[in-house]
């Protein structure tokens, strides 16, 4: 059986091949040999992955994955549970340092300037490059110390009257303010999923980063909640470049312009969210967004 | 017949019941007919276990209150048939008089110490005695086998039997909470009472106003001897001097190793650190006892004495810096479960954030654990103040009122055992003493307690 070998030709020869068997192909899968399939690069690229391997003790849980994050875009991560599109985003910004035990191999880029280098400093990193989680956060503080939290400790306020505006412009731009401009004191872990998530985000833009990472930021949230988000999404695009990664394939094709399709820590195949989604050009892509496994 | 055979007998009536119950339960299912069991409102053990909560539970009630007035009964009967010239007597005396009829039935005095009237009224104790034996044996009997069989023969398929045994549980342990406060109030009655009968003597305001603490009384007249003065500010200045001491070694450190341990250090050396750590808590109070007073306290002496200070060779200082490397491994073992418990997702969007290790521990993970830090320092506070072993040999006995942690203090908790320790007369205001004192600790560990909960409330970081 032709390994993952992924070309368009591939796809062409083994497309009959059921749901049951392309997943046994990739449990025995070769890994030093696979591509991705489609446009991983691009010509303005806010950060970019090249070779990016990641090691939990002597799992390898990314397999050589390259992927630019173009400038003020939307790129979305999709994928089977367990297929590493997390630990992929966390390495844009260097949180898996954080966990015992997790190495990684390759370089990572922002604007040309290597983030894994020697002198590499996470606390500028992750200011340039922020991240909203999978269930909302919220310090047990007030709001207002919540969004305030990051201006704080990167010294960017230096009057009370800065931090109220920093506060205020980010509860705008996450588009919360309106609903809590009257409890700023109150505790943040008080308001509904939704507000807390939003509230994550503006604490994440209060400290101005380039980049966003959201890691499934809607799957603790109900329809309208994420509605909502999405929009924000929309709209912070133009300020903001953001990875997201989702479980929802709706999501994806809603909010990204381009989508990046992984499989058991691999990159499978990257385009233009539209054309991953009309036609995919993998099997595996195929059978994940028409719903035959996931 | 002896309370521990009834109550053996009462055990197995029970069990009888719980097998009665469920066997009774399966015969009325099987009259049933054919899947009759499934009739039933509740599993047959569940019959059981009310049949034997039946049997069980109002005898054995009877059977605690019988031995709970049993002696007051006998005494009131004894004493009705003693001549009048007796009955007459004052109370204390009484009491000795028919301490002596009881004593001589159990066999452990002699005839010849008593009068006739004792002799008889003897003999009067140990019949009444034997009856109130059988009595009682037939009583519980009949009232388990009583509430065994009424239980028996309510047993229908519609009897919510699971129900009815899950609310008697509720109550059981309803009961048993009950006890714990009742016992409390118990121990605070016991020691207010006496500690009202010193204040008749000395004035309440002389022993909480009083600067001079020196319990002497002259027991003679012509004895010379201090005319004993009780104030405990002394006291009270010694303790909290010597708690301070303590808490500034054993916070910092404790809290430092705690944060060093559940944020900072591997895993294996997590494992060895915090066995050997707890370690220091199995240490017995006196070891550290000696250990503060043959070792730290000369080196403190001496120490001050090259710097030109006066320290006395017990004191406080000495006495403060052990407690607290004992109270040590306390507060870093609370501290780390509640740091480990504050949830992974607040450092991530810390760190997340940009925010270095420090500011992390700093500005999150100390306030969401606060209330539970301040939980395990108050426990500490409370653990300093009670401490005695180390004080008596370290810090002394003399009550000098002074905020300098170089001389030598004392502290409440080693006035109360230097008061009662060895023979001494309860009607002292010397002895008693020493429940005014019991009660004047627990008020301000109290007021510690109360004053904690409000810092925790107030200041409390609620996560979920």
């Amino acid at each position: 059986m032709n390994s993952i070998a992924v070309t368009a030709e591939g796809v062409g020869d083994s497309s009959a091949v059921g749901n049951r068997e392309a997943l046994d192909i990739h449990d025995h899968a070769d890994v030093s040999g696979y591509e991705t399939i489609g446009w991983p690069f691009v010509d303005d690229p806010k950060m970019s992955a090249r070779n990016v391997n990641v090691y939990y003790g002597d799992k390898q849980a990314i397999h050589n994955v390259s992927l630019d994050i173009g400038k003020n875009e939307v790129i979305a991560m999709i994928g089977p549970s367990g297929c590493g599109k997390s630990t992929f985003l966390r390495t844009f910004n260097r949180m898996n340092d954080i966990i015992p035990g997790c190495r990684m191999e390759g370089n990572i880029h922002l604007d040309q300037e290597d983030v894994y280098h020697g002198g590499q400093d996470t606390v500028m990193l992750r200011a340039r490059v922020g991240m909203v989680f999978q269930k909302p956060n919220p310090f047990p503080k007030s709001i207002y110390e919540n969004v305030a939290y990051g201006a704080r400790i990167h010294g960017l306020a230096h009057t009370k009257a800065d931090l109220d505006e920093i506060v205020e412009k980010s509860l705008r731009r996450a588009s919360l303010f309106e609903e809590v401009k009257d409890l700023l004191d109150q505790p943040g872990t008080g308001l509904s999923g939704g507000q807390q998530q939003r509230l994550c985000i503006a604490r994440a833009i209060a400290v101005s980063p380039e980049v966003i990472l959201m890691d499934e930021p809607c799957s603790a949230l109900d329809p309208i909640a994420t509605a909502r988000i999405e929009e924000l999404i929309d709209e912070l695009k133009e300020r903001y470049t953001i990875a997201i990664v989702t479980h929802s394939m709706q999501q994806a094709a809603r909010v990204s312009q381009r989508t990046a399709y992984f499989h058991l820590g691999k990159l499978i195949e990257v385009g233009p969210t539209k054309q991953v989604f009309t036609m995919p050009r993998h099997e595996l892509t195929e059978n994940y967004i028409t719903g035959r496994f996931g | 017949m002896q309370t521990s055979t009834v109550f053996l007998v009462l055990i197995a009536l029970t069990f009888v019941s719980f097998i009665a119950g469920r066997k009774r339960s399966h015969k009325v299912a099987m009259a049933m007919g054919e899947g009759g069991m499934s009739l039933l409102h509740s599993l047959p053990k569940h019959y059981g276990y009310m049949a034997g909560l039946w049997a069980a539970l109002p005898a054995l009630l009877l059977l605690v209150l019988w031995v709970g007035f049993e002696p007051r009964v006998i005494h009131k009967l004894v004493v009705e048939e003693l001549p009048v010239a007796v009955q007459q007597l004052p109370h204390s005396e009484l009491g000795l008089y028919y301490n002596q009829i009881v004593s001589y039935a159990s066999g452990s005095s002699d005839a010849d110490l008593l009068d006739q009237a004792q002799v008889s009224a003897a003999d009067h104790y140990l019949e009444l005695k034997s009856t109130s034996g059988v009595m009682k044996a037939l009583l519980v009997a009949l009232v388990a086998v009583i509430g065994g069989v009424l239980a028996v023969q309510r047993v229908t398929p519609a009897l919510r039997a699971r129900n009815h045994v899950e609310s008697i549980c509720k109550w059981i342990l309803f009961a048993c909470s009950f006890i714990a406060v009742l016992i409390t109030l118990g121990i605070v009655l016991s020691v207010l009472f006496e500690a009202l009968r010193f204040f008749q003597t000395i004035p309440l305001t002389d022993f909480l106003f009083g600067l001079q603490w020196s319990p002497q009384m002259a027991i003679r007249i012509d004895q010379v001897a201090a005319s004993g003065s009780f104030g405990f500010v002394p006291l009270l200045v010694g303790t909290l001097l010597i708690s301070m001491v303590a808490m500034v070694i054993a916070v910092p450190v404790g809290l430092m190793s705690a944060i060093y341990l559940s944020e900072y250090a591997s895993r294996r050396f997590r494992a060895v650190t915090k066995p050997v750590l707890e370690i220091l808590a199995g240490v017995p109070t006196v070891v550290y006892g000696f250990f503060a007073a043959l070792t730290v306290a000369p080196f403190i002496r001496n120490l001050g004495e090259s710097l030109g200070l006066t320290v006395a060779s017990e004191s406080a200082l000495a006495a403060g810096i052990v407690m607290g490397i004992m109270i040590i491994p306390f507060v870093m073992s609370l501290s780390d479960d509640i740091i480990n418990a504050v949830p992974d997702t607040m450092r991530e969007a810390s760190l997340g954030m940009g925010a270095t290790m420090n500011e992390t521990i700093r500005k999150v993970l100390i306030p969401a654990a606060l209330p539970g830090i301040v939980g395990g320092i108050l426990l500490a506070v409370s653990r300093a103040i009670g401490e005695t072993m180390i004080v008596v040999m370290a810090a002394g006995l003399s009550a000098k009122l002074t905020a300098n942690p170089l001389e030598a203090v004392t502290t409440i908790t080693v006035q109360i055992v230097t008061l009662l320790v060895g023979d001494q007369e309860f009607d002292s205001p010397k002895t008693l003493a020493a429940f005014a004192l019991g009660l004047v600790l627990f008020f301000v560990t109290l007021l510690l307690n109360v004053v904690a909960l409000y810092v925790v409330r107030k200041y409390r970081e609620q996560y979920e």
